[in-house]
């Protein structure tokens, strides 16, 4: 049970060659943390395993999700959640609507899936802000939101785009801890890429520098 | 300064005085006279109100009731079809945007009478489609078939899909782009979400409320439309529109009364589809957020977006054959049934010029004054609420400059035409002037993006070296606006050349442009006649469009920062 990449190489659309035969394996509840300066073709690394690759980026490679092959799959047919530097809220459904547009389909049942998004709520500490139109929420709590979101939809691995760089420094601590410590929990592996050495800290997995 | 302060003044009270004197003092005068003479009050033709008599005459009109059903099925049907069509087109072509606006430019400067006529020939019992299965179908005669003017008005909804998609479609493309589609795309897909299904549950919901205003101009037009009614529509008994504009155009001028009470007839009709299409939509956001709340992830609804592709090419085919066949019509000499060509071309009819140099001389030259009209005003508005530090449309204004377009054309002309019996205007000022009416709020809506998105560093650099408020105007803005200038151009000509019901309402009938006289032969025996007006008709805005893209290019062929998408 984890993520794995084999043998991956990325080729940009004007042929130059921006990740070349990477191997890692990401293990279970773990989280493994990619760093490198900006341009290294750290986010095209995390769209090529999430199924988000634009057109013309050319890739070599296996990426193998718990032993499943998931290299030619659609974004929608990985289980794989993304967390965004910039958290993406629908900003016509309301906080409680947009935790429910995430949960998994799995679970049935109007109570059953209301009592869900109201846990999801009551852990991301904004337990009655469900009504609450997510524009205005602070970039912090959009942040919890987004990863509750990722949860609920039972994802079998997590990609974290810098999710914590447009966050204001005094609230990045603890949202950062409240993301390592509900990953962690839910026993999925998770890829990392950062800037940030205390993002890479707080991981506490593997670091990997791309040059 | 005192003296420059002043000018500055009068221009930034101007927008808001034109757009009164010009768009809201005649709208409601307009409607004020025909709820007047709705009720009987006319004292021009020496009746006195009020009375029911107009509605009881009105109602007493034979199968009245079936044409208000009539024209609210086929109004509501080819507006919720379209929409839904322009939606499902943009959900699979998106990223192929450039393209599509290409493919679609044509059809948006077609006249809509021009494109009925073309698609009246074309779907005809003896038209091309007919012709192409009569071989195998061995039809030695026209099948007996009611394809045109069919009672549930089937073909009249098809022209409006025709003509109305393509709008949308555009319009939908420029919303598209005020919303961050492409990552909201990328995180509803993460959550295991198909293409398909992000824009049903995210993606229109927000596009829709966006394009309001467009919707409600489409809805008010296809409730309301005569010309394609009149070509395409059913007859016995015809839409609500028809009927009314019957009553009007009587000789008899006391049939103005129950005109006027039809009048307000449509606008009730009009008001009363708003309403359902509203109450329809917000249904069906209750419905989808509860099917969202379940989660539903529907990733096989992809395959269905191949659906709307299909359909479109179909109505692009359609109307390419439309255009196709009224050029060949123009040109054909005899065309016997079953033949799938003509078997004697001649340029005859084009050669017989009295039949369609008046028309066409006065359609150009009633298109090019109300274009030039309609353009210092709304340069006059734009420049003004600039000055007044109110960049673009905003408040009461936006609403008053599109209330000629979300009003049925038929409720505002009868009115208007019913005060100018007592004004002693020319028919042709007075046809220039209905078309200023509704060619001015294109042409506002049209630029008024382009002129808020121009960089305010321009007009303050100027400022800094001296150059006054119209120099400004006058040697930055216009210069530098000219591609989207002239693009607004050619669309307020395209406009004025289609216009039917201002040019036949407000001219006593004795202004004839290619338009009314397409529409008037188009019922008639000599198709060659009526496909060279229709041909004239469709061909006029596409040149002007052609000069539209091609002048800013030679004008400005040396200046890379001026050559981005134009508009």
């Amino acid at each position: 049970m984890s993520l794995d990449l084999v043998g991956l190489g990325i080729r940009h659309p004007d042929g130059n060659a921006l990740i070349d035969d990477l191997n890692l394996s990401v293990a279970p509840g773990t989280v493994t943390t990619l760093t490198g300066p900006s341009g290294v073709g750290k986010s095209t690394l995390l769209n090529a395993v999430g199924g988000h690759l634009e057109a013309g980026f050319r890739l070599r490679g296996r990426v193998v999700l718990n032993g499943r092959d998931i290299t030619d799959l659609p974004a929608e047919r990985r289980d794989i959640g993304v967390m965004f530097q910039q958290a993406v809220m629908f900003p016509h459904l309301s906080v409680a609507d947009n935790l429910a547009f995430g949960l998994s389909p799995k679970l049935r049942g109007r109570g059953a899936r209301k009592a869900a998004v109201a846990k999801a709520l009551d852990l991301a500490g904004l337990a009655g802000l469900g009504d609450r139109d997510p524009a205005t929420l602070s970039g912090g709590q959009r942040a919890r939101v987004a990863l509750m979101r990722t949860m609920l939809a039972r994802p079998r691995a997590v990609l974290l785009d810098e999710p914590f760089s447009a966050l204001d420094p005094e609230r990045r601590h603890e949202i950062r801890e409240f993301v390592m410590a509900t990953i962690r929990r839910s026993g999925i592996p998770a890829l990392l890429v950062t800037h940030d050495r205390q993002d890479a800290d707080a991981a506490g997995g593997p670091v990997i520098a791309l040059t | 300064m005192a003296a420059p302060l002043h000018k500055v003044r009068s221009l930034r009270g101007l927008g808001g005085t034109l757009v009164a004197l010009l768009i809201l003092l005649p709208v409601l005068f307009g409607l004020g006279h025909s709820v007047m003479a709705g009720f009987g009050h006319l004292p021009v033709l020496g009746v006195k109100g009020p009375s029911l008599s107009p509605w009881q005459t009105l109602l007493a009109q034979p199968g009245l009731w079936r044409s208000v059903i009539l024209s609210l099925w086929t109004g509501m049907a080819a507006t919720v079809l379209s929409l839904i069509l322009a939606f499902g087109a943009i959900a699979a072509l998106q990223g192929h945007a450039p393209r599509l606006r290409r493919v679609l430019a044509p059809l948006l400067a077609v006249p809509h009478a021009a494109l009925a006529i073309g698609l009246a020939f074309v779907i005809a019992p003896s038209g091309w489609i007919a012709r192409l299965l009569a071989p195998a179908l061995d039809w030695s005669r026209p099948p007996d078939v009611a394809t045109l003017g069919d009672p549930w008005g089937l073909a009249l909804i098809l022209g409006l899909i025709l003509k109305e998609t393509p709008f949308l479609i555009a319009i939908l493309l420029a919303a598209s782009s005020q919303i961050p589609l492409r990552a909201q795309m990328a995180a509803a897909r993460a959550l295991g979400y198909g293409r398909a299904a992000v824009w049903l549950w995210l993606l229109v919901p927000q596009l829709v409320r966006l394009i309001r205003l467009p919707v409600l101009v489409v809805l008010a037009f296809s409730v309301s439309v005569v010309d394609m009614a009149l070509i395409l529509g059913p007859s016995n008994p015809p839409t609500l529109s028809v009927t009314v504009s019957r009553l009007f155009t009587d000789p008899d001028l006391h049939a103005m009364l129950p005109a006027s009470a039809g009048a307000l007839m449509q606008l009730g009709l009009t008001a009363l589809a708003a309403a359902i299409l509203w109450a329809a939509m917000r249904l069906a956001g209750w419905c989808g957020r509860a099917i969202l709340r379940r989660g539903a992830r529907w990733q096989g609804l992809d395959r269905a977006l191949a659906a709307p592709v299909a359909m479109l090419a179909l109505l692009l085919v359609l109307a390419g054959l439309a255009a196709v066949t009224l050029a060949v019509w123009s040109i054909a000499f005899s065309w016997r049934w079953p033949d799938l060509w003509p078997d004697r071309l001649s340029l005859a009819t084009w050669q017989r010029q009295s039949a369609w140099l008046p028309a066409a001389q006065t359609a150009l030259w009633i298109a090019l004054a109300a274009t030039a009209i309609a353009m210092l005003l709304a340069v006059l508005w734009l420049e003004g609420s600039d000055r007044a530090d109110r960049p673009g449309l905003q408040g009461w204004m936006r609403a008053a400059v599109a209330l000629p377009l979300v009003l049925p054309q038929l409720s505002i002309l009868i009115g208007l035409s019913g005060l100018l019996l007592r004004a002693d205007l020319s028919p042709m000022a007075a046809v220039i002037w209905g078309h200023v009416l509704f060619v001015f709020p294109y042409l506002v809506i049209a630029l008024a993006g382009a002129w808020a998105a121009l960089d305010p560093q321009l007009t303050r650099t100027a400022a800094s070296l001296g150059v006054g408020p119209w120099g400004r105007l006058w040697r930055v803005k216009l210069p530098v606006l000219i591609a989207p200038l002239s693009l607004a151009a050619a669309l307020g000509f395209a406009v004025s050349i289609a216009q039917y019901l201002p040019t036949l309402f407000l001219g006593g009938g004795r202004v004839a442009t290619l338009t009314t006289e397409a529409v008037a032969l188009s019922s008639g025996s000599d198709r060659r006649v009526a496909a060279v007006h229709a041909t004239l008709q469709a061909g006029l805005p596409w040149l002007i469009y052609l000069a539209a893209l091609i002048l800013p290019a030679f004008l400005h062929r040396d200046r890379r920062a001026l050559k981005g998408e134009p508009g």
